[in-house]
């Protein structure tokens, strides 16, 4: 990926210090994630990861670029939504810098400003599993592949029509979900927790 | 010996056979399983990528309810797990997270202010119940069936809680007191991709390969599983792998919940072997002959 060579007698833009900002106020509301910082580039992280040799840039370049002032690229990328969540390079770190956890933070900025990759619309899967909890108050696993599929690639819905039969015929998905009893208390707690960060509580 | 229990989404549907297995085995072994009333589900990694606070808050319901019933939670999904665990990291960590979500739990008439401890079937059944205890209930011996023991991710990472991180051995041993002849496996804890199988076919497909290709390597006749992502991932998608890299892998994944409950004597279909989606039928049980020191 050619990046410009930054110039270090200039500022960073504008758009990237609000980014930059976001980002640290998002690492400071995770344990120990000011430890980014620590970061020596020993690649560890990269090394232990089983899909990094799939991403656009490696855990270890994500730190790299932030350092040097390339948010806006890293949110671009598809390594963030790639990272599978297992935790490796988190236990193998010898800094201590929760990685996975830092990934998360990177998707929270992206989701929030709609930044995404062309035709990987994770999100959508995000945003509809995160509905589906203030909707049933459970996932609905049926109704979130096939609305996933349809924005994602909707000819695999008839590849997979076969395996969800089988599925159905051993009982193993519901072609209807469940709403809980008190789904009004789940709905509380959203409202209240989303009204309580967005006055900055 | 009494714990809330908290299913889970997956284990309603995909992952009905670890229900059914480990209620069924929990049940034999005097164990029991209190479900939390009308739970919910805990976010799992989705609310994370979209708002932690928020995210945690939700789980922190499941959290709150476990506390008025005064024991610990088992919660068998890995995914879960870690949230829910997670969830509890934040609270103790953080008092802006803590005043956040305890707050919202308001909003319900809900509190959490003492801390339940959240704990893995398998942690239970080694650590609580214990082997001993285990082996002298079950009349049947598992005769050596080759087991490829796979512990995914979560139990073991971010917080290696009840085993090592790296070569983690509490299913080992309690499979192999029930008479199974564990085979290394050096994958038992690689990833299997998780939710990338739906986003991310093509890397997922490769992550399952490793896998299943380790586990026959070492002579496995079937992988025991932990978490139902990653038995719905290595079970139900070995014919797009097979025909992806030209391969024939078809061996049976199964829960360990499920391998347990057959030396324990419990009819197969109780535990749900009817159910899955590479038939499971001829795993090898055979009624004890002698009493094995364990």
């Amino acid at each position: 990926m050619p990046l410009p060579i930054p110039t270090h007698l200039e500022l960073p833009s504008a758009r990237e210090a609000e980014l930059h900002a976001a980002f640290w106020e998002q690492m400071r509301s995770i344990p120990r994630g000011e430890k980014i910082q620590n970061c020596i580039q020993c690649g560890t992280c990269t090394g232990t990861c089983p899909v990094s040799y799939l991403m656009d840039i490696t855990p270890r370049q994500i730190v790299a670029l932030f350092r040097a002032g390339y948010l806006e690229e890293i949110l671009h990328s598809r390594a963030i939504w790639i990272c599978a969540s297992c935790y490796a390079c988190r236990v193998r770190c010898p800094s201590g810098i929760y990685v996975t956890d830092m990934m998360y933070a990177l998707k929270r900025i992206a989701i929030s400003r709609r930044i995404y990759p062309p035709k990987f619309p994770v999100y959508a899967l995000s945003r509809s599993f995160i509905s589906n909890i203030y909707k049933y108050g459970r996932n609905f696993e049926m109704g979130l592949a096939v609305k996933y599929l349809l924005i994602a690639s909707p000819l695999k819905l008839l590849s997979n029509a076969v395996f969800g039969l089988t599925m159905i015929r051993k009982g193993r998905i519901a072609i209807r979900p469940t709403t809980i009893k008190r789904i009004h208390e789940v709905r509380a707690i959203i409202d209240r927790a989303n009204q309580l960060e967005a006055e900055g509580a | 010996m009494e714990y809330a229990y908290y299913p889970g989404c997956s284990l309603e549907h995909t992952g009905k056979p670890y229900d059914l297995s480990l209620r069924e085995i929990f049940k034999t072994l005097g164990v029991t399983l209190r479900e939390i009333e009308d739970w919910n589900c805990c976010g799992a990694t989705m609310y994370m990528s979209v708002d932690k606070i928020v995210g945690f808050a939700v789980s922190a319901r499941i959290l709150a309810q476990a506390q008025n019933m005064g024991c610990d939670i088992c919660a068998p999904c890995s995914s879960c797990y870690t949230t829910l665990r997670k969830t509890n990291r934040h609270i103790t960590w953080n008092e802006h997270s803590r005043r956040i979500i305890n707050e919202a739990l308001k909003a319900a008439n809900l509190v959490y202010d003492k801390m339940v401890d959240v704990r893995h079937p398998l942690d239970i059944l080694v650590n609580d119940v214990t082997l001993p205890k285990i082996a002298a209930a079950a009349p049947n011996s598992l005769g050596g069936l080759k087991v490829a023991p796979y512990y995914g991710c979560m139990i073991v990472r971010p917080v290696h809680h009840f085993d090592d991180m790296d070569d983690p051995d509490t299913m080992d041993r309690l499979l192999g007191a029930l008479g199974a002849d564990v085979v290394e496996f050096p994958d038992k804890v690689r990833c299997c991709g998780g939710m990338l199988m739906t986003t991310y076919e093509e890397i997922a497909l490769n992550l399952n390969n490793h896998i299943l290709s380790c586990a026959e390597d070492y002579g496995a006749q079937v992988i025991a599983t932990v978490c139902p992502l990653c038995q719905m991932n290595l079970e139900a998608y070995q014919k797009q792998i097979n025909e992806r890299y030209n391969l024939n892998h078809h061996i049976p994944v199964v829960y360990f919940t499920q391998l347990v409950g057959l030396a324990l004597g419990i009819d197969p279909v109780k535990l749900g072997l009817d159910t899955m989606l590479i038939d499971a039928g001829d795993l090898t049980v055979k009624p004890k002959t002698a009493r094995v020191a364990v």
